[in-house]
């Protein structure tokens, strides 16, 4: 049966997308840099267009420059008004350092940016229209190439392989996540607190896109990891990068090879095992047991397993997004009974399938199948004959949830159907705790609203 | 002038009643580096033929265009709602390479016999417009293959800013127009331009248009039909509302079919109510006229005594208004005043000379009017005018929630009908429900305030 109905619809275009483009993740990284402002080098449509769908999940201001290219730069190229459009940043942001991403038109006129920055650099000095110099990162984003997933690990490695230099050692710890919410990062930077461990997180937009009620608009919100603890990850003791795909490793990687420092993965801590995954290798870093809060936390979410077990026992669920999400959203799902009918993803990244397979392996009634590359339009085609009982992911499941009348639990980005998307935590046993009562819930009302009688006790 | 305010940007901001007289720069490509507000000129076509409802729009470029521009909007359907997808050639690396033709022409193969759309609008975005795709070939074959109108919009995003997007999306539909049979159109008919059908607003103005006696030929574009668009040419009178992105059609139309048009806004009671009068008054009759006082009358009395309600507790609170258009800033400012505020900020992201200047004219002294803003002046102006009320689009909104600023959503994505006399009680309602929700109290620079009030 596998792949039956893929060859059916061989599809050329895309409907529906299930991904967006690479500069929106690099924008996302860089938001999670002490006062940077993400500047997208291409046309001022792609930025505005970013503008919005982040506004919309985040509900913060997220302010991201623009080269704002026209017909004459397309053609005789971008530099001038990078140089320009730096400039106007640097002043009237005050920014310490400018996140450049590139867009697919300045990656297809093959604008070199590297050299643009570096002449930059002399001019500015030369003409001292700066004060002080931030910090220019480039990252190579040609949206083409591959989805906001992996632009965001793009956007991190190069700032990883710009600013962070080997040594001198210390004693912290280096947190390179996946893609994840402002209260995962915060519940992360926690749990490592927890274990006696200073640790920097890269990128960390806690604070920047989920940020307190202030006097005024923070041109540049406070933030984000310090340009210092960037440069110092060098001499991290170990690091630790939390994802599958073979993206997600890149800047764990280069801090190996080029500074030394021991790379650990533990994977997205999404559930049961993958938290514990993550909690073995903090207790082996730091020497110390799993402080008692968490295995207490831990035990909460068992105990809580077993109290919901039934209700979700042999439920099907289709599971969308991200594939380091929908990898760890799997691998969950299994353990708590349901079986993740279908996994997809609109990206492309190798290793995908594998992964889901490895973890839902011996716990699921039905073999997973896997989808990559793929849009909305297949998503709800192939659930349509799956008939899921329920579908896990972002907002732009909510339409097919509604035709085929199952419960959308909603995870992930962007959540702009509801408030709170920053506020959702995954990560953990806390993450899957909260997480697992959602599910079940979501489950119960069901049961309800499809009941004649509309029991009020279950 | 604040510090924030970009030297190359100083002659786009006027502030009303100095002794400098009216001057405003406008239609200029937007300050690298300054985080304008506007977008592209693919959005400017995909937002004016976004509501044809029975049409395919397949965007072609790499998936972000599309994505970004997936159901964001309120215009609803009667009927098909082929406009809510998101159709896309969504190019990749080898096609950078080796040019998109090849994957559009299988695109639209595949696309249309699935989905039987009357007519297919191919957006080209920034890649397309560099790669050098033929557009036009591969829609021309693809429109005798198919034998529905494939229409290429050249919509390259870097071609110039919103307004040219409009303009092209006009010389896309005006491609539909004249091609249907009229020969059963009354006389008493007209077109809507640039009335979107946010939350089903043009059922509203036709319903109103129909107890006048005037028929309605097309919805151009709201709720909008191919169909409806070929037999445009049999109308009698274009009714223009949102004039920045169909004025060109209405223009074409006048010099190809002799058609006339009006400027119309359908917001806020005045100008509703102007526009029902501006339609009788067109047509000569007295018995659509009689129809049309009556007609306002009859929802004014519907509406006005929770409006006088609703402008005790607003009276004197300011307003600042930020949209896409300067002609919905004119009727914006009227129906503050009609609740007792005040504006003292007027923006727009397209706004042409003539609209600033007829909008200094009828600000109070002291507004400030702004052409192509960013969140730094915008910032600087809710501030220094010490506004109550921020009026504007997604993007607006966290600026005036992040200064403890009410605000109220009036841009292409809203769920909510503002339209029409009933409309103008939403718009009351939904300024009431921020500007006198008890949060304000307690968010910090409010908060402070009222201590050092004490
Ligand atoms: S790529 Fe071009 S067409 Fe697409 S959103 Fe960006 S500016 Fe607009
Ligand atoms: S896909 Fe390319 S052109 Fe479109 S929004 Fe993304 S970066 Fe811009």
């Amino acid at each position: 049966m596998k792949n039956n109905l893929a060859k059916k619809h061989d599809y050329v275009s895309s409907t529906n997308a299930c991904k967006a483009c690479m500069p929106l993740g690099a924008c996302i990284a860089f938001k999670g840099i002490e006062g940077c402002v993400p500047f997208l080098h291409g046309s001022q449509g792609c930025a505005t267009y970013m503008r919005r769908y982040l506004i919309s999940h985040y509900r913060e201001p997220v302010d991201i420059a623009s080269s704002a290219l026209g017909e004459g730069e397309a053609v005789f190229g971008g530099g001038p008004n990078l140089k320009a459009g730096l400039v106007n940043v640097i002043n009237k942001y005050q920014a310490k350092a400018v996140g450049i991403a590139t867009t697919c038109l300045t990656e297809t006129i093959g604008d070199n940016v590297p050299a643009i920055v570096r002449e930059f650099l002399a001019e500015a000095v030369l003409e001292g229209s700066c004060t002080e110099m931030p910090a220019l990162i480039h990252a190579a984003t040609p949206s083409y190439a591959a989805t906001h997933m992996e632009g965001f690990y793009a956007a991190v490695a190069a700032t990883v392989a710009q600013l962070a230099e080997p040594g001198p050692r210390h004693e912290g710890i280096n947190l390179l996540p996946g893609l994840i919410s402002p209260a995962d990062i915060r519940h992360l930077l926690e749990v490592a607190g927890d274990f006696g461990l200073e640790a920097t997180l890269l990128p960390d937009y806690s604070r920047p896109l989920d940020a307190p009620a202030s006097e005024a608009y923070e041109i540049l919100p406070e933030g984000g990891t310090p340009l210092a603890a960037i440069k110092a990850m060098g001499g991290a003791r170990a690091s630790l990068a939390l994802g599958w795909t073979p993206a997600s490793q890149d800047a764990g990687r280069d801090l190996a090879e080029r500074c030394g420092v021991p790379l650990h993965s533990p994977g997205l801590p999404l559930g049961l095992r993958a938290s514990d995954e993550l909690f073995a290798v903090l207790e082996e870093i730091s020497g110390r047991p799993i402080p008692d809060k968490h295995v207490e936390e831990r035990g909460r979410l068992l105990d809580a397993m077993v109290d919901g077990h039934k209700y979700l026992s042999g439920k099907r669920a289709v599971v969308y997004g991200e594939q380091d999400l929908v990898i760890g959203l799997s691998a969950f799902l299994a353990e708590i009974g349901i079986t993740p009918v279908l996994c997809a993803s609109g990206g492309r990244a190798l290793n995908f399938g594998e992964k889901v397979h490895e973890f839902c392996d011996g716990l699921t009634r039905e073999t997973p199948r896997v989808e990559a590359g793929i849009d909305f339009y297949r998503i709800a085609e192939i659930s349509r004959e799956l008939k899921p009982d329920l579908f896990v992911g972002h907002s732009k499941g909510y339409r097919m949830a509604r035709e085929q009348g199952a419960p959308l639990v909603r995870v992930g980005m962007p959540i702009h159907d509801r408030i709170g998307g920053s506020r959702i935590l995954h990560l953990g046993y806390r993450g899957a705790q909260q997480l697992y009562d959602r599910l079940v819930n979501a489950v119960l009302a069901q049961k309800q609203a499809d009941s004649d009688v509309g029991y009020g006790y279950l | 002038m604040s510090q924030v305010i970009f030297a190359e940007r100083e002659d786009q901001i006027h502030e009303t009643g100095g002794d400098k007289p009216f001057r405003i720069s406008c239609d200029k490509q937007s300050l690298a580096g300054a985080v304008s507000q506007r977008a592209c000129v693919f959005c400017g076509s995909r937002v004016v033929l976004y509501p044809i409802a029975d049409a395919l729009h397949l965007i072609h470029g790499p998936i972000g265009c599309a994505s970004y521009t997936w159901d964001i909007r309120g215009a609803l359907s009667s009927g098909p709602e082929l406009h809510r997808y998101s159709f896309s050639t969504d190019l990749g690396e080898t096609d950078v390479i080796f040019g998109g033709e090849g994957k559009l022409t299988r695109a639209l193969d595949e696309l249309i016999p699935l989905h039987q759309p009357q007519a297919a609008f191919v957006y080209s975005t920034c890649m397309v417009g560099l790669i050098g795709d033929d557009i036009n070939a591969v829609c021309r074959k693809a429109e005798e293959r198919h034998g529905i109108p494939v229409i290429p919009v050249m919509s390259e995003g870097f071609k110039g800013n919103k307004r040219a997007g409009y303009y092209a999306a006009c010389n896309a539909l005006f491609r539909l127009v004249g091609s249907g049979d009229i020969s059963d159109i009354p006389p008493m008919a007209v077109n809507l331009l640039g009335d979107f059908n946010l939350a089903g607003e043009i059922w509203i103005i036709r319903e109103y248009l129909e107890r006048m006696g005037v028929s309605v030929v097309a919805n151009v574009t709201g709720d909008g039909r191919v169909a409806q668009m070929q037999r445009a040419h049999g109308a009698a009178l274009n009714l223009v509302q949102c004039s920045g992105s169909t004025m060109e059609l209405a223009k074409m139309m006048q010099e190809t079919y002799g058609i006339p048009f009006k400027r119309v806004s359908y917001l806020g009671v005045e100008d509703m109510a102007q526009a029902l009068y501006d339609v009788a008054e067109f047509f000569g009759s007295d018995e659509a006229m009689e129809k049309a006082k009556e007609l306002v009358r009859e929802e004014l009395g519907r509406i006005y005594p929770r409006l006088m309600e609703l402008r005790e507790s607003l009276e004197g609170k300011r307003a600042a208004l930020y949209v896409g258009g300067a002609f919905k800033a004119f009727s914006l400012i009227k129906s503050f005043r009609l609740l007792g505020m005040k504006v003292v900020l007027a923006g727009s992201q397209t706004g042409t000379e003539e609209d600033y200047q007829e909008l200094a004219s009828i600000c109070e002294p002291g507004t400030v009017i702004v052409d192509d803003a960013n969140p730094l002046e915008l910032m600087t102006y809710l501030i220094e005018k010490d506004v109550d009320v921020f009026v504007g689009g997604v993007k607006e909104r966290p600026i005036a929630h992040k200064l403890g600023i009410g605000f109220v959503d009036h841009n292409h994505e809203r769920k909510l009908a503002l339209e029409g006399f009933v409309g103008m009680l939403n718009f009351a309602e939904e300024v009431a429900a921020t500007a006198l929700s008890p949060v304000w109290r307690f968010t910090p620079r409010r908060a402070r305030r009222r201590l050092e009030a004490v």
